[in-house]
């Protein structure tokens, strides 16, 4: 049963890192950039819950619903101030700006909310824990919030990019920025909106991130980040079946390298079994792999 | 003849880069004048070494990325296994060479040769991946490196040395003295770095990578950067440029780790993480891709900053970001960009002495 348990449980933090990995495959796949300061967006909307929790007394839905708002909002600030003017510039200069970004916004943090760590509120204890065989397998409450909130999202994205106009407008803009202007898409309005929904997803798993590991600081964003970062690429970044595939991997591999191996060690091993899968697959499990041209 | 033979290497020798060895040269007479004079505060003088380790890091970095082209954002995992190894020689060394300056060379000699050959597995994975998929990869190879770092524990008995993978192991004997303690990082490090080392590994850094891109091996590592398939097709090889370049810019990054560690009494592993490597990749894009020059006066800069900036102690790293960011969008904003250099043109380039402003034009193309 500890074998299931573990199995959740990766699941769960799968579920999360899917979440956020899905925020970096979307803007790569769509503004071809690496967007370092993400995993901050994550903190930003996990400190915008706990303070309209703890200090405006609003309950948790609508908490919840002003960090995704916020951090949506703030998403297309960082995109129009940062981003924009820099669409034309090589890739690496728009890497560096956005870690200038992520820099900016955790000292930022630092500043409004101080070093010390808070206890973030516990918004999903409400929700009851699911027994199974007997009572033997429990399934937390966070954990089943954290799956279905990622199954739901996923699904809502893929119909969203495979069905609506602006979701295949979206697409139209990662195949070919060029050719998806002449055909009347604008492209600007349509890197903004995908920021904003990468934002406010980051909003979506930080509160889910925060109730999990209820440890709040400046810093809290930027492992989880960088996790995600490598589940999109593990999965091939630029796919959303990609992104959740990854994360899920990762948040497994990593809760049974605790478990079973060394808790110390458990960083080393994830980041080592995503070399060795793009040594043997370079572009991702789900990625198309590149034909060059010469 | 031979020694016309001999003038003439030693001119190919510094053609083009005299400026940039004259900067080093001139900017250590100074601090150094300063240093022995007491002029210097307290804790810009506990800079000194780190700007020379960082400089190297930089123009080693820029070795990689701005004349190979490849992004690297594990820099500081080879700096870390540097720091670790030489720490570790130092305090093994202490007994039997007294002499510091030998000690340490011997120290950066080792972290050198050491990130050497963990640049050895890193550079599987670069021969066979490119661009976003590499940079994640030699992200992965710098946590993994810091991981590992954390669960070492070497000490030093009567009996030898020993080496595990938790402390209970270690199995020391009464008096023994500890050197890496796992999470603690390594203790006790005798601070033997000094500002005349930096500028020492700083002028052997510049002279061998510069002389790297002057030589027929690095205009072939740059047509690589510009074209593999065209630089494939005549014949170079690029697994043989690849390892060559980035074994050179990890063994550079070892020494530098060797030398920032023993300026410190205790260094942790924590302290390499991935924003120490993304610190340096800023350095290296600030200063301007491949130009090595750049990189020196980028990070000697920029590492210098938020001391300068500490009045404003609270927010000095909130406009260290700003700054990066402003730098960003002026330097390469199609729109902001030709204001900037119109503004610096017409109204800050007359007011200074000519040779000055001939000079800023020249740095600004």
């Amino acid at each position: 049963m500890s074998f299931l348990t573990n199995l959740i449980n990766g699941l769960s933090l799968g579920s999360v890192y899917a979440i956020i990995a899905l925020g970096y495959t979307m803007v790569y796949g769509i503004a071809k950039m690496l967007n370092f300061a993400h995993g901050d967006v994550i903190m930003i909307g996990g400190y915008v819950c706990f303070v309209s929790v703890m200090s405006l007394g609003l309950g948790a839905i609508p908490s919840i619903l002003l960090a995704i708002i916020l951090c949506t909002l703030l998403g297309i600030l960082v995109e129009r101030l940062a981003y924009k003017p820099l669409r034309q510039a090589p890739s690496l200069a728009v890497l560096i700006t956005a870690i200038g970004v992520s820099y900016f916004l955790q000292n930022a943090a630092l500043l409004i909310w101080g070093s010390a760590g808070k206890v973030f509120p516990s918004l999903l204890d409400g929700i009851p824990s699911l027994q199974l065989f007997d009572g033997q397998l429990t399934v937390s409450g966070k954990a089943l919030v954290n799956i279905v909130v990622c199954l739901i999202t996923m699904t809502v994205l893929t119909l969203f990019t495979g069905k609506t106009r602006v979701g295949k407008a979206m697409r139209a803009v990662s195949e070919d920025k060029g050719a998806a202007q002449l055909m009347g898409i604008n492209v600007d309005a349509t890197i903004s909106l995908t920021f904003a929904i990468g934002s406010g997803l980051a909003a979506v798993a930080g509160v889910l991130l925060c109730s999990t590991y209820p440890m709040l600081m400046p810093t809290t964003g930027s492992m989880p980040g960088i996790k995600a970062f490598t589940a999109a690429v593990f999965g091939g970044i630029g796919s959303i079946p990609g992104a959740l595939l990854g994360g899920l991997l990762l948040g497994v591999l990593e809760i049974f390298c605790n478990a079973y191996i060394s808790q110390e060690l458990s960083n080393a091993i994830v980041f080592g079994v995503l070399i060795i899968v793009l040594l043997v697959r370079p572009t991702g499990l789900l990625g198309k792999p590149i034909r060059e041209k010469v | 003849m031979a020694d016309k033979m001999k003038k003439l290497n030693f001119k190919k020798f510094l053609k083009g880069n005299a400026l940039t060895y004259l900067m080093v040269i001139v900017a250590y007479v100074i601090l150094f004048v300063m240093q022995t004079l007491g002029l210097l505060s307290n804790s810009l003088s506990g800079f000194l070494v780190p700007i020379c380790a960082y400089v190297v890091m930089a123009v080693s970095l820029n070795l990689t990325v701005g004349i190979m082209g490849e992004l690297s954002l594990g820099h500081a995992g080879f700096m870390s296994v540097g720091a670790y190894t030489g720490a570790v020689c130092s305090a093994l060394l202490a007994d039997l060479i007294p002499f510091a300056p030998l000690r340490l060379a011997i120290a950066m000699v080792g972290g050198g040769i050491l990130a050497g050959l963990v640049s050895l597995i890193v550079v599987v994975p670069v021969l066979r991946l490119r661009g976003d998929y590499l940079a994640i990869v030699t992200l992965a190879f710098g946590e993994i490196i810091r991981n590992i770092m954390q669960v070492i524990y070497i000490g030093k008995d009567a009996n030898g040395v020993h080496f595990a993978m938790s402390e209970g192991a270690l199995n020391m004997a009464e008096g023994g003295k500890m050197i890496v303690r796992g999470p603690m990082g390594v203790v006790g490090i005798q601070k033997i770095s000094t500002l005349t080392m930096g500028f020492i590994l700083v002028m052997i850094t510049l002279v061998v990578v510069l002389n790297l891109i002057r030589s027929r091996q690095g205009r072939a590592i740059m047509a690589m950067r510009d074209n593999r398939i065209a630089a494939e097709s005549v014949g170079i090889s690029i697994a043989k440029y690849k390892i060559m370049a980035f074994v050179t810019s990890a063994v550079l990054a070892g020494a530098a780790g060797a030398l920032y560690a023993m300026n410190f009494s205790s260094i942790l592993s924590k302290k390499f993480d991935f924003n120490t490597s993304i610190l340096v990749l800023v350095f290296v894009v600030l200063g301007g891709m491949g130009n090595i020059r750049g990189s020196i006066i980028a990070a000697a800069a920029l590492t210098i900053l938020p001391e300068l900036l500490r009045e404003y102690a609270d927010y000095r790293m909130l406009v260290y970001a700003i700054v990066l960011i402003v730098v960003m969008l002026v330097t390469n904003n199609p729109k902001i960009k030709p204001m900037a250099t119109k503004f610096w043109e017409e109204k800050i380039a007359p007011k200074l002495p000519k040779k000055k402003a001939k000079e800023g034009v020249v740095n600004g193309k």
